[in-house]
C-alpha cells in the first residue's frame, strides 16, 4: 500500500513544475554510422580540384616562377595552340594506340596466365614462380635487354607495356579465383558442370571482382609505362613532346603532358571502376 | 556401377530402361577419418520414390553418408559397395545459389537450353515472376526453394538433402515441408533427407533411421505407433 502511494506522490511531484526535472528523452541516433555514408556525386574530381586551385592561386599571387612552372592560363592557351597546329592530337593518339596495344596484349595474357595457374597445380609450378619473379624485378631494369631484343621501335614499347601491365591483372585475377569459396565448386561437382562450363559459370564470375582491381592498377600501370617507352628515341608521342619541350626549355608544353596523362589515367581508372559498378551490381558491401 | 574403395563414385551411363533396377543399394559402406571408422559396414537400401530420413547426433556419420551417396567424398578413405542411379540431386543446408547469377541462371546451372523448363520449375516451387532477380535479394526461404527447383528441372532418381530446412525459421521451415512433399508427389524421386529434427523426419519421411556410431541403430516406418518415442530413446533422448 505504501509503495502505491509513493510512487503515485512521485507521478504527482513529477508532472507539478516544482518537482525535480524529468530526465531529457534520449534521441536515438539512426544507425548506419559505420558505413562511409551516401555516395558524393562526382566525387573523384574534388582531390584533382584543390590542387589545380592551388595552383591557379600560387602563379596569380606570383608565388610560382613561371620559369619553373608555367601559370594555369599559360598552359591552356599552349593547348589551344597544340590542339591547332595538330600536334597534341598526333601525338595523343600514337600515346593511346601504345597504351591500348599493351593492355590489349597484357590483360588478357594476365587473364590466361591465372586461370591456369589457378586451376591445376602443373599450371601453377610452371608459371607462378617466373612471374613472381618477374613481379621482383623492376620493369625499368628488364629495359636495355628489350631494347637488344626488339629494337627501340613500337615493338620494344607495346612489349614494355604489356609486361608490365599482366602483372597485377595475373596477380588480382589469381588472387580472386582462389578465393572462390569450395562450396560453390562442390556444387559445380554435384551439377556435373564441365570444365568449360565451370569456368564459365563459376571461375571467372567469381575471379571478376579481382580482375577488375588489377584492371585498376593496370591502367594506371599502362599510362607509367608509356612515359618510360615514349621518353626513349620516339618520334610521336605525348612523352616524345614533353621530351622536346625539355630540350628547348618549354615549361608549358611539359606541364600539358603532365596534366594529359593525369587526365588519362583518373579517367581510364573511372572508366574501370564504372564497369566494375555495372559488372558487380550483384554484390552488397560496404560502398553500397 | 557397383565401386569399390576410393569412395569415388564414376556414375555410369543410366539404366532407366530397367526400371526396376533404380534402387539405391549401399553394402559394407566404411568410411574412416583416421582412426575413426565413420561408417561401419553399414547396408542400406532406399526402393524407388521412397522418402527415408536419416537422425543422428553430429558426428553421427549421417553427412558422411550422404556424401558418399553424392560422389563428394573423394577425401575420404574407404570401401564398400554404392549402387545409385545416375541422376543424383543434391540440397545442401545453404541454398548454395552463385551470387553472381540471376535466379534463373542458378536453376539451370550446366543445362544450356533448358530455360524453359527452369521457369516452370520456378512456378512450381512458388517463385514465379522472381526469374531475373540476384540470389541476395532473396529471403533464406526463398533461396532455398530455388535451390530446391535447381535441384527437380534436373529430374533426379535420388534427391539428397542435407538437413536443407535447418537455417530457417520455424514457420518457414513448416512451409517448405509441405512443398517439399507436394514436389515429392509430383516428382517421385527417392529421398534421403538428414536431419536432426525428429518431427520433421516423422512428417516428411515414409521410413525413419537413427544413425550411431557409424551403424543404423534404428529403423521404423513413420506410420508406426509411438514411433516419436522409440526415435527419441534410439537418440539418447529419454521422454519425461
Amino acid at each position: 500500500m505504501t509503495t502505491l502511494q509513493e510512487s503515485a506522490a512521485a507521478a504527482a511531484s513529477a508532472l507539478s513544475p516544482a518537482g525535480p526535472p524529468l530526465p531529457a528523452p534520449v534521441r536515438r541516433a539512426r544507425r548506419g554510422t559505420l558505413r562511409p555514408g551516401a555516395p558524393i556525386k562526382f566525387g573523384f574530381l574534388i582531390g584533382p580540384g584543390l590542387i589545380l586551385a592551388a595552383w591557379v592561386i600560387g602563379s596569380a599571387a606570383g608565388l610560382i616562377d613561371p620559369r619553373f612552372l608555367s601559370a594555369p592560363w599559360q598552359v591552356v592557351a599552349t593547348t589551344v595552340e597544340l590542339i591547332e597546329s595538330g600536334r597534341l592530337q598526333q601525338n595523343l593518339l600514337a600515346s593511346v594506340q601504345r597504351v591500348a596495344l599493351g593492355l590489349g596484349f597484357g590483360v588478357p595474357i594476365g587473364v590466361a596466365l591465372a586461370v591456369v595457374s589457378g586451376l591445376s597445380r602443373v599450371g601453377e609450378a610452371l608459371i607462378d614462380g617466373p612471374i613472381q619473379l618477374k613481379r621482383s624485378i623492376p620493369s625499368l631494369a628488364l629495359l636495355p635487354l628489350l631494347i637488344l631484343w626488339l629494337g627501340i621501335g613500337e615493338g620494344m614499347k607495346v612489349t614494355i607495356i604489356a609486361l608490365g601491365v599482366m602483372i597485377p591483372i595475373y596477380i588480382h585475377t589469381h588472387n580472386g579465383l582462389r578465393s572462390i569459396d569450395s562450396r560453390y565448386i562442390e556444387l559445380a561437382e554435384t551439377v556435373s558442370l564441365s570444365k568449360v562450363q565451370f569456368i564459365r559459370t563459376v571461375v571467372l564470375p567469381g575471379a571478376l571482382p579481382g580482375f577488375l582491381l588489377g584492371m585498376r592498377f593496370a591502367v594506371t600501370i599502362s599510362w607509367l609505362f608509356l612515359v618510360v617507352a615514349e621518353l626513349i628515341n620516339s618520334t610521336a608521342g605525348i612523352g616524345y613532346m614533353m621530351d622536346l619541350a625539355r630540350t628547348y626549355g618549354q615549361t608549358d608544353i611539359i606541364l600539358v603532358g603532365l596534366v594529359l596523362y593525369g587526365l588519362l589515367g583518373l579517367f581510364s581508372d573511372a572508366a574501370v571502376r564504372l564497369v566494375e559498378r555495372k559488372a558487380l551490381s550483384w554484390r552488397k558491401t560496404l560502398a553500397d | 556401377m557397383a565401386q569399390d574403395a576410393g569412395g569415388l563414385i564414376t556414375q555410369a551411363p543410366a539404366v532407366s530402361s530397367q526400371a526396376p533396377q533404380l534402387r539405391i543399394r549401399i553394402r559394407n559402406l566404411t568410411r574412416t577419418y583416421g582412426e575413426r571408422a565413420v561408417l561401419d559396414d553399414l547396408d542400406l537400401d532406399i526402393r524407388p520414390g521412397e522418402f527415408v530420413a536419416l537422425l543422428g547426433h553430429s558426428g553421427s556419420g549421417k553427412s558422411t553418408l550422404l556424401r558418399a551417396l553424392a560422389g563428394l567424398d573423394y577425401d575420404v578413405s574407404g570401401h564398400g559397395e554404392l549402387d545409385v542411379p545416375a541422376q543424383v540431386s543434391v540440397v545442401f543446408q545453404d541454398a548454395r545459389l552463385l551470387p553472381w547469377q540471376k535466379v534463373l541462371d542458378n536453376v539451370v546451372l550446366g543445362l544450356p537450353g533448358a530455360e524453359d523448363r527452369g521457369r516452370r520449375a520456378l512456378e512450381e516451387v512458388g517463385l514465379k515472376g522472381r526469374e531475373n532477380a540476384w540470389p541476395n535479394e532473396l529471403s533464406g526461404g526463398e533461396q532455398q526453394r530455388v535451390a530446391l527447383a535447381r535441384s527437380l528441372v534436373r529430374e533426379p532418381e535420388l534427391l539428397l538433402a542435407d538437413e536443407p530446412f535447418g537455417a530457417l525459421d520455424a514457420l518457414t521451415r513448416l512451409k517448405m515441408h509441405a512443398l517439399l512433399k507436394k514436389l515429392c508427389l509430383a516428382h517421385n524421386p527417392a529421398v534421403l533427407l538428414v536431419t536432426h529434427d525428429v518431427d520433421e523426419a516423422i512428417a516428411l519421411a515414409d521410413r525413419v533411421l537413427v544413425l550411431d556410431n557409424g551403424r543404423i541403430a534404428a529403423e521404423r516406418r513413420s506410420d508406426e505407433q509411438g514411433i516419436r518415442d522409440d526415435l527419441l530413446r534410439a537418440l539418447g533422448v529419454t521422454a519425461a
